[in-house]
């Protein structure tokens, strides 16, 4: 679904120096990423590049991971067998997604048990936007149009990263993400054009989801640390600032379509800048969020660690069978 | 008589950031040997950049008697493209 690029506890030990690097290779390394080549997973590089790229990707599929708790709450309790089988097969598009992203980390000499054991013990971050409820059923609809919306913005420009294995990923990801937004924005229209209640249940989920959204952006461009060497390595190809304009343009018209109103009254059209301006975003929210103060953290946390707590017997029994089918053939 | 030497299967990447493609096999007594006769037999022209290979034997292959219960479930699932949902006139960037 999405990465917000955050740092962790792991990028303060992040403390090889590029003087350290060999000048002649980083020169090189430099050159072929300004001229827009791949970086494939055998070629030299950075350890600072490696580091980024692992932290990033890694929580890029973390993200998509926890994203399917959120959606997976309303699963069994879906308006419709119709809405039920397209829930059911976005979260499992979610669960795929982590896959790809997971194995493209792996190329750089990770591995996925150190990844989750960065994620549970809450060294490695995950988007701010899992951390709030799943309230009502449109909860779903605001999800798909406005976080999977985002998250597309986001994404789009990633099929150009500079490293293989994540843009491959990537365009894998934005093909199967473009029924995602459709179905939420589907079940907004629906519920917008239904009964005055069902009609105030759309509003209420677009008023508390909103703001979420435009922070999963990340911080503001004057603010963002690291955005400067990831936009020179070609790790990242817009700022925050400029994807989060960009979705703000996409998504005001789409909210006017069907009668509901953006939760913003700093919102209106800038004639001479050709888009939008709005009101400021709360980034206290955001940072507290990211310091794991989310409304539901601990219970997103907990899911995930039972998860693999409970699942533990099952990954133990099929190596065990595995083993010993193997000593069977040998002996036949 | 002598003992044959194992097949190889050679996967191409054409350029940076497009993946190994699957190009064919060889025969050869080793990794490297068999690295050596996929670099003759299959990139004479600048057909690429990068070669992968793999031992025959190591790839697991799906059972074509299998196909239709592996694969024909997912030709109902039409909503899983974005044609499937309609989206009110004048809507855009959706």
């Amino acid at each position: 679904m999405y990465t917000t690029e955050l740092k962790d506890k792991s990028q303060k030990q992040a403390a090889t120096p590029l003087s350290a690097e060999d000048p002649e290779r980083l020169a090189a390394f430099e050159a072929r990423v300004a001229a827009d080549d791949f970086i494939e997973p055998k070629d030299w590089m950075p350890d600072a590049y490696r580091k980024t790229l692992v932290r990033q990707i890694s929580q890029h599929a973390h993200s998509e991971i926890v994203g399917m708790l959120p959606e997976g709450n309303w699963i069994t309790r879906a308006p419709s067998l119709r809405r039920k089988a397209v829930l059911l097969a976005k979260v499992q598009d979610e669960g795929g997604h982590g896959l790809y992203l997971y194995a493209a980390a792996e190329t750089l000499g990770t591995s996925r048990d150190e990844m989750v054991e960065a994620l549970h013990s809450g060294r490695a971050k995950y988007s701010t936007i899992f951390n709030y409820p799943t309230l009502t059923w449109a909860d779903i609809g605001a999800i798909g149009w406005l976080v999977d919306g985002a998250a597309i913005m986001n994404q789009v420009p990633l099929q150009r990263t500079s490293y293989g294995p994540y843009a491959r990923a990537m365009v894998r990801i934005c093909k199967e993400e473009s029924f995602h937004q459709r179905q939420g924005y589907e079940i907004m229209t629906t519920l917008a054009k239904g009964s005055a209640e069902q009609k105030r249940m759309a509003q209420d989920a677009l008023d508390r989801w909103w703001w979420p959204s435009l922070m999963m952006f990340g911080p503001p461009d004057d603010n963002s640390p690291n955005s400067a060497q990831s936009m020179r390595w070609r790790i990242k190809r817009e700022s925050n600032d400029e994807i989060r304009q960009r979705f703000v343009d996409a998504t005001v018209p789409q909210a006017e379509a069907i009668g509901l109103s953006i939760p913003d009254a700093d919102l209106k059209w800038n004639e001479a800048r050709d888009a939008y301006d709005f009101g400021a975003i709360d980034w206290e929210e955001f940072y507290a969020v990211v310091r794991g103060e989310g409304p539901v953290a601990k219970e997103r946390m907990a899911a995930r660690v039972s998860a693999r707590e409970d699942g533990r017997w099952v990954r133990e029994a099929a190596l065990a069978h595995a083993e010993k089918r193997a000593v069977r053939l040998a002996a036949e | 008589m002598s003992k044959e030497w194992p097949l190889w299967e050679v996967f191409i990447r054409a350029k940076n950031g497009l993946a190994h493609k699957h190009a064919g096999s060889v025969h050869a007594a080793d990794a490297r040997m068999a690295l050596e006769a996929a670099r003759d037999t299959y990139t004479r022209r600048m057909e690429g950049v990068s070669l992968w290979v793999v031992p025959s034997v190591s790839i697991t292959a799906s059972d074509p008697g299998e196909a239709e219960a592996l694969f024909a479930p997912a030709q109902d699932k039409v909503y899983r493209h974005p044609t499937f949902y309609t989206v009110p006139d004048g809507v855009k960037n959706i």
